[in-house]
């Protein structure tokens, strides 16, 4: 194995140390791991199916339940319970937030990379393309293509739609940085040493480069997550997710859509959308932790407060009075 | 670089953002439905083959689709023209003026409560660093920031409704609607208040978040010292030294947000029923109505493109590095 | 006050302690210990000693311009006040007015969107020192004695050159006229013909204002030319204290006699080379050994060195050393 990369195992060992002591990072990790345990252990913390319809006494859907006449979370309006719902829900929208977010940070970093080494018209061309994506309002226009590519009749699932167009538009920002990033690695010593002796551009990049980006690129990979995640929710809650497959923002659209309000069925509409916040903001506490602990802010400003004057000791004291 | 050259580049930039949303619409508009004709005119209305073929020559599809069919069609968009809805039957153009004042009332609204009070309140959190103010405001921006807009709308809607009897739908109630908004000012800000109260809360932690990190870069600086140096106090050097340049980059930061902010208008106004573009847009995707659909992102598109490249220009003006040069 | 022939000094640095207390870990760093000087009216004091032995360190904590995380202790006065106990409102009054400062690296202490001429001005109009209208005509004297034309006081920092950034700088420290003026590294980061202009310039303010200067360098040549008295710092402390010529011709403490040989053309200056001919580094401040800080790197060291810190010994009229191999008394600050 590489020199370097060998020096990233020790590194995230060291890592490991500090994180550990760092309350932010450990909530942040907390909320998002107890997220996906809920989603691998789904059925095993439900006793209905999501799609079961909820009876009563005399056989007629249990429709709007409140927690505890139905389960922990009630049921919806037409008898589903809502804790099962969301149980399975955190599959979907776990499922699509993080496919799509490895989407953008794939396709993020290879071009930030092919941008930063490479540089010339390539890196002109693809910084340009950022330029505009940057520009352009993303929702709407993730709405119409969400609605061209239905159109079209490809018979791709609506949720791989969701993930491409995800994917394939947030990559901007991750290209940014890892060029940036890149950039100031490929002057240092020991690239140029690799380039004289004559080393392929591959073995550069697979062996001195990437293993300096990769600290950058998972604490930034952390936020593109809640991006994503919450991009998700967003368009599923316009409806456009898989109403056979319902995600958080599925569940949020059929709240909003069957009057979950009018009725007054808070089980319905609150616990959806804490789920979103609860991953949203686990990944964004992470990220930012990470990316502080990449580049900590070490000292403060120039106005943070006076330098302490301390009392001298009464020894000393004296002793400049005798001088005067 | 000089303010010529930056210049040219941020309008140069525009025109090829633009030249890309137009493309992509243009091909979006042959994809969607069968026939552009039908497309233009509506699925269900019956018309006459002498306005079909008027249509078919006005947009050119009897010519090749580049560069000809592309080229007529954009005149046409730069005409207005933007075909007619299937669901409202009337022309896109229309409908589109006529919801467009109401979205700019509500992020216009939106946007300057949360702009000054992110503005000040993120400059108080950068000074006072690692304070419980700092660490409240860090904690409410996060909080903000990873909660999906349309689900803080949907808790205001219920709390406001149900708590305060505040009205859940619409810009004005229905016995005003059709009389001019400034008569029914009181019923309007009942209707505005929770939409605009919910986009603040939103825009707020955003803008909060980079007025912080942007005033402790600069109350890092040499010349902050300097000026403390001169016997300056702490609220002297903010006033006359920080608080410039810790704004310069908002202006561009708060440009490059307004996609952002159109993303808030379209959920806001879908969980309100409020009458706007954003509402419109999400109408016209559920009912699939295409050209309405295209419509509608062709004017949020070139909006947040035309804002973007105003706020560019409005930038070269503030700062002396580039004005001067 | 009895006998006015004889000068009292403007600042009287005594048993100045600094730390700071690392914001990671919470280790204090002891960047200055038991500092003591003095400065007199029109003296030209040299800060010399490598990088991170505590000059600039020095002359922040008597404008107390250091940041939360440091601690003072001891005392400064300045002409009869303690510097170290006024508030933070009193101590603005002084800043300026009485002591200015060029900073380190200056490149950047200008604020980039101020007009020059106005952020002179603002020092001025600050302390009430005069109307508007009077101040404005001041810029342009104090510009045109800096060799910049007034004009110029119209422009921005990012149309200056570097040199005229940093005359500039040093204008906008004379705006008040105060009596003592600190010039940390006034020359380090500009070429060989833009340094000398501006040690000129600090020539001629030398003669025409009488003001007192401390100079914080690395170039023993530029103390050599502009200074009376140096103060030869090695790790947070001062190791030797005196006259400039007795200084340089006779050091006592091994630490200034290695820096003099490292330096053995004074008109050709190259810090970094100087440097490298001391064989070893500085102690870290947060591991201090107790005895001698220069123990370590010391090449005539005896054995209590290394346990004990030896005092600031008077070894001749006002020429003060630390070090063990000394003979004096002990000095009477
Ligand atoms: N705000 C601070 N927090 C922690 N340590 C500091 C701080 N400021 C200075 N130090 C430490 O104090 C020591 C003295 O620094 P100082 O800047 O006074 O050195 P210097 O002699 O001026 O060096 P140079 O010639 O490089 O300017 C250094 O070790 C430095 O790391
Ligand atoms: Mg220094």
């Amino acid at each position: 194995m590489q020199e370097s990369w060998l020096l990233f195992k020790r590194n995230l060992a060291d890592f490991w140390k500090t994180f550990r002591h760092n309350r932010m990072g450990l909530m942040g990790a907390f909320l998002v791991l107890t997220a996906i345990l809920l989603a691998i252990f789904a059925p095993l913390v439900t006793t209905t199916s999501p799609n079961e319809i909820i009876r009563d006494a005399n056989g007629r859907g249990l429709t709007f339940a409140p927690p505890f006449v139905h389960g922990p979370l009630g049921t919806d309006d037409a008898g589903h319970d809502v804790w099962a719902q969301l149980a399975f829900g955190a599959r979907i929208s776990l499922t699509v937030g993080f496919l799509a977010g490895f989407i953008a940070m794939f396709v993020g970093s290879l071009l930030g990379i092919l941008a930063g080494y490479f540089g010339g018209w390539l890196d002109n061309l693809i910084m340009r393309i950022t330029d505009v994506l940057l520009v352009i309002p993303d929702l709407p226009l993730m709405l119409v293509l969400v609605a061209a590519i239905r159109q079209l009749n490809l018979q791709i699932s609506p949720l791989t739609v969701l993930i491409l167009v995800i994917g394939l538009l947030y990559w901007t920002s991750t290209a940014r940085l890892v060029r940036s990033q890149v950039l100031t690695i490929k002057e240092r010593q020991f690239v140029a040493r690799a380039r004289a002796i004559g080393a392929g551009h591959i073995h550069i990049i697979r062996n001195h480069i990437l293993p300096q980006i990769m600290p950058l690129i998972v604490a930034n990979t952390v936020l593109i997550l809640s991006t994503a995640i919450l991009i998700e929710s967003g368009l599923a809650f316009l409806g456009l997710g898989d109403p056979t497959q319902p995600s958080w923002g599925t569940m949020l659209n059929f709240a909003f859509d069957r009057n979950a309000i009018s009725n007054n069925a808070w089980w319905f509409y609150l616990p959806p959308g804490l789920a979103i916040v609860w991953v949203s903001l686990g990944c964004v506490l992470l990220g930012n932790v990470l990316e502080e602990m990449l580049n900590p802010r070490l000292t403060g400003h120039h106005l943070e407060g006076e330098a302490r004057v301390v009392k001298i000791t009464g020894e000393e004291a004296a002793h400049a009075q005798h001088l005067g | 670089m000089s303010r010529r050259d930056l210049l040219i580049r941020k309008l140069l930039l525009s025109l090829v953002t633009m030249f890309v949303v137009v493309a992509i619409n243009f091909v979006l508009f042959r994809i969607l439905p069968g026939d552009p004709v039908r497309a233009v005119i509506g699925r269900n209305v019956k018309i006459s083959a002498e306005v079909q073929q008027s249509l078919r020559e006005q947009f050119g599809l009897d010519k090749p689709v580049f560069p000809d069919q592309f080229f007529s069609t954009l005149g046409q968009w730069a005409r207005g023209n933007l075909g007619v809805s299937w669901s409202l039957r009337k022309p896109v153009a229309e409908i589109l003026v006529a919801k467009l004042w109401n979205t700019l009332l509500l992020i216009g609204l939106g946007q300057i409560l949360s702009i000054f009070l992110g503005v000040v309140l993120g400059l108080f959190a950068g000074w006072k660093r690692k304070t419980a103010l700092d660490v409240g405001a860090l904690t409410f921006s996060l909080i903000a920031w990873a909660t999906p807009t349309f689900w803080l709308g949907i808790i205001l809607l219920a709390a406001g409704s149900s708590w305060l009897g505040l009205p859940t739908r619409g810009i004005v109630s229905p016995e005003n609607v059709g009389k001019p908004l400034y008569t029914v000012i009181p019923d309007l800000m009942a209707h505005l208040f929770l939409p605009t109260l919910t986009l603040s809360i939103l825009y707020l932690g955003e803008y909060m978040l980079i007025m912080r990190s942007s005033i402790l870069e600069v109350l890092s600086e040499d010349y902050i010292l300097t000026a403390k140096a001169k016997g300056m106090s702490h609220w002297q050097v903010l006033w006359k030294h920080a608080l410039k340049n810790a704004m310069l980059p908002i202006v561009t930061i708060v440009a490059l947000n307004l996609g952002f902010t159109v993303s808030g208008a379209i959920y806001i106004e879908t969980v309100f029923s409020y009458d706007g573009l954003g509402k419109l847009f999400q109408t016209a995707l559920t009912k699939q109505d295409y050209p309405l659909l295209q419509g509608a992102f062709l004017l949020l598109a070139v909006s947040v493109i035309l804002a973007n490249m105003l706020a560019d220009i409005l930038y070269t003006y503030l700062d002396p590095r580039v004005k001067a040069s | 006050m009895h006998n006015t022939s004889v000068k009292s000094p403007l600042l009287r640095v005594r048993h100045l302690s600094t730390e700071f207390v690392m914001p990671v870990d919470q280790r204090v760093a002891r960047a200055l210990e038991d500092v003591s000087f003095d400065v007199y009216p029109g003296q030209t004091i040299g800060l010399v000693g490598e990088s991170g032995c505590g000059k600039t360190t020095t002359l922040m904590s008597v404008m107390r311009l250091l940041p939360a995380n440091a601690r003072l202790s001891g005392q400064v006065f300045f002409k009869d006040t303690d510097l170290l106990t006024l508030n933070e409102k009193s101590m603005r009054s002084y800043r300026w007015k009485e002591l200015a400062i060029v900073f380190q690296g200056a490149m950047n202490a200008l604020n980039p969107v101020m007009r020059v001429g106005e952020q002179i001005r603002e020092a001025i109009t600050l302390h009430k020192l005069m109307d508007r209208e009077q101040a404005e005509t001041r810029v342009g004297e104090l510009l045109e004695m800096v060799g910049i034309p007034k004009e110029r006081g119209a422009q921005y920092p990012f149309q200056y050159s570097g040199g005229m950034r940093q005359r500039a700088m040093i204008a906008m420290a004379l705006a008040c006229s105060p009596s003592l003026l600190f010039a940390d590294e006034p020359t380090t980061a500009l070429d060989v013909m833009v340094q000398a202009q501006v040690l000129e310039l600090l020539k001629k303010i030398q003669q025409d204002f009488g003001l007192a200067i401390v100079i914080v360098t690395h170039d023993l040549g530029v103390v050599a030319e502009l200074c009376d008295t140096v103060v030869v710092m090695y790790g947070g402390k001062v190791a030797e204290y005196g006259p400039v010529d007795m200084i340089y011709n006779a050091p006592q403490h091994p630490y200034t006699q290695r820096l003099l040989e490292s330096f053995p053309d004074l008109a050709r200056s190259d810090p970094s080379e100087a440097l490298a001919s001391i064989p070893g580094t500085p102690p870290r401040l947060t591991e201090l050994p107790p005895g001698c800080r220069f123990e370590p790197r010391c090449y005539v060291r005896l054995e209590k060195c290394k346990f004990e810190a030896p005092p600031l010994l008077e070894v001749n009229d006002n020429h003060f050393a630390a070090c063990h191999l000394c003979k004096g008394a002990e000095a009477r600050f």
